[in-house]
């Protein structure tokens, strides 16, 4: 059987409704949210500030530090016990590995830029949230960037490569691929790819080229948030 | 203290002239108070106040749990703070701190004392099986007076919660139902008053509540009653002081509830 008609309506290549905000946390130097369905993520950044304890210090450069976290009422079932899991650590790596080829810190010797990305409501999608929030976020703190992070979960059903799953999908029977994936608007390239699932070698092909397609239209969103807080007059 | 020596002695120089730095009068809240309910469809109940710059949010999570031995026919209640550094460039991250504990707790009896909620109501098979209740507080924006605006979030995520459907005695967490939480309409909330030299204020920002001289946070219900009490600062109160705190704290909260 083939997956054609998704299970709340959308088109195969259709994201849920997106919403973007930056500049809403103010004791933050840049924050940001983003929506997409019933996912929400803040991102808060701090710095470049000073990062103690001193041996974690890289005199070349100024060092990312991601925080990537579920709030203990946010999970489809029972409360996230507070305090980090394998997955929040693991989550947190990546994000970070996410961000930094867009970020300039050489400037900023010993220094470290904080991000903390916040999940109050979740389904599916969370840490391709957080990386859209937090680069969004970067950019509000005036951290020198050359291009924004756009990410999407992409995924295949049973064949039929799809975008943005939400958790009804992601918990479908049948062949599921779950495959965040993030992406530099600008030059395409890809700085978090992750899978789990089983996917052909055809299908992961269409699914990254569809991640592209997705994620451009992400960036205008993200873009327009940011030129939102920064208007002038009004 | 001594590190904000100049800041202590500019704002009580204001409060001589009966003002604050950011305008307010001495006993003012900040503007917008606001409730949002229903921000995470993932909790069983939730709420976002924003008491002027300060934001946080209350998430409820209910479980099926043992009652405690001492109590064998009510549901269990627990009430945490998260102070995460999202929220304050002070904060940081890994197991709560004495601020956050003492944050949490002082909620938590604020809510458990005015029996605003029925727990016996919350038994499903005395000894074996009740309710359990998690009220989880995370600021999301700390600028001052966290305690206020736990309280208010707290009561109204209760207000906002519907239970999960329950099938053979497992919880359907993807299914609510439209049975709401037994609750009195006590409507316990917290007014923290702060002293200053010898001056009163209430709603601190986060700049000011690092030089009071000491707090008393009162959480009473509508009729008046006080629920919880808790004094901190490092310098002590008179008993006219706390009867001054306390008369000022009853009359506050009503503009709390308001928000409701």
């Amino acid at each position: 059987m083939t997956y054609n008609k998704r299970l709340d309506g959308r088109k195969l290549d259709e994201t849920r409704p997106i919403e973007a905000k930056v500049g809403i946390i103010e004791r933050a130097d840049g924050s940001a949210i983003f929506k997409i369905g019933q996912t929400i993520a803040y991102a808060a950044v701090y710095g470049p500030r000073n990062l103690y304890p001193k041996f974690m210090q890289d005199p070349q450069k100024g060092i990312l530090r991601v925080n990537y976290n579920m709030m203990p009422f946010s999970g489809h079932g029972e409360r996230v016990r507070p305090g980090g899991s394998r997955r929040a650590k693991e989550i947190s790596m990546v994000t970070e590995k996410a961000l930094l080829p867009v970020i300039d810190l050489s400037d900023f010797p010993n220094a470290v830029v904080d991000v903390f990305i916040e999940l109050p409501q979740t389904d599916a999608g969370t840490r391709c949230a957080g990386i859209c929030a937090a680069a969004m976020a970067l950019a509000d703190a005036g951290i020198m960037m050359k291009d924004l992070v756009s990410a999407v979960a992409v995924g295949c059903i049973d064949g039929t490569v799809i975008a943005d799953l939400n958790y009804d999908e992601e918990a479908f029977e049948g062949k599921v691929a779950d495959i965040p994936v993030a992406i530099l608007p600008n030059s395409g390239e890809i700085s978090l790819l992750q899978m789990d699932g089983e996917v052909s070698q055809e299908n992961i092909k269409d699914a990254i080229e569809l991640a592209k397609k997705v994620t451009k239209n992400i960036y205008e969103i993200q873009k327009q948030a940011l030129k939102d807080k920064f208007k002038v007059g009004e | 203290m001594k590190m904000h020596s100049e800041l202590r002695k500019h704002i009580i120089d204001f409060l001589n002239k009966g003002l604050r730095l950011d305008g307010r009068a001495p006993l003012e809240y900040r503007k917008p108070i606001k409730v949002e309910y229903d921000i995470s469809k993932s909790a069983e109940g939730s709420a976002r106040v924003q008491i002027g710059g300060t934001l946080l949010m209350a998430g409820i999570k209910l479980s099926l749990e043992k009652p405690y031995p001492d109590t064998p026919d009510a549901g269990n209640l627990m009430c945490g703070a998260e102070l995460i550094p999202m929220a304050n460039p002070e904060f940081e991250l890994g197991a709560p701190g004495l601020q956050a504990i003492e944050l949490g707790r002082i909620v938590d009896r604020g809510i458990r004392e005015s029996h605003v909620i029925d727990t016996k109501k919350l038994c499903i098979t005395p000894g074996e099986k009740v309710w359990g209740i998690s009220i989880d507080l995370i600021p999301i924006n700390d600028s001052g007076n966290l305690f206020d605006a736990s309280a208010l979030a707290a009561l109204a995520a209760l207000k906002n919660t519907r239970l999960p459907k329950l099938e053979n005695e497992k919880i359907d967490y993807l299914t609510r139902t439209d049975e709401p939480l037994p609750l009195s309409d006590a409507e316990p909330v917290s007014v923290t008053v702060c002293k200053i030299g010898s001056h009163f204020i209430i709603d601190p920002t986060e700049e000011e509540e690092k030089v009071i001289d000491a707090r008393l946070t009162v959480a009473s219900m509508k009729d008046g009653t006080l629920c919880a009490l808790q004094k901190g600062g490092e310098e002590t109160l008179t008993s006219e002081d706390i009867d001054k705190m306390i008369g000022i704290a009853v009359e506050k909260a009503n503009e709390l509830r308001a928000a409701l």
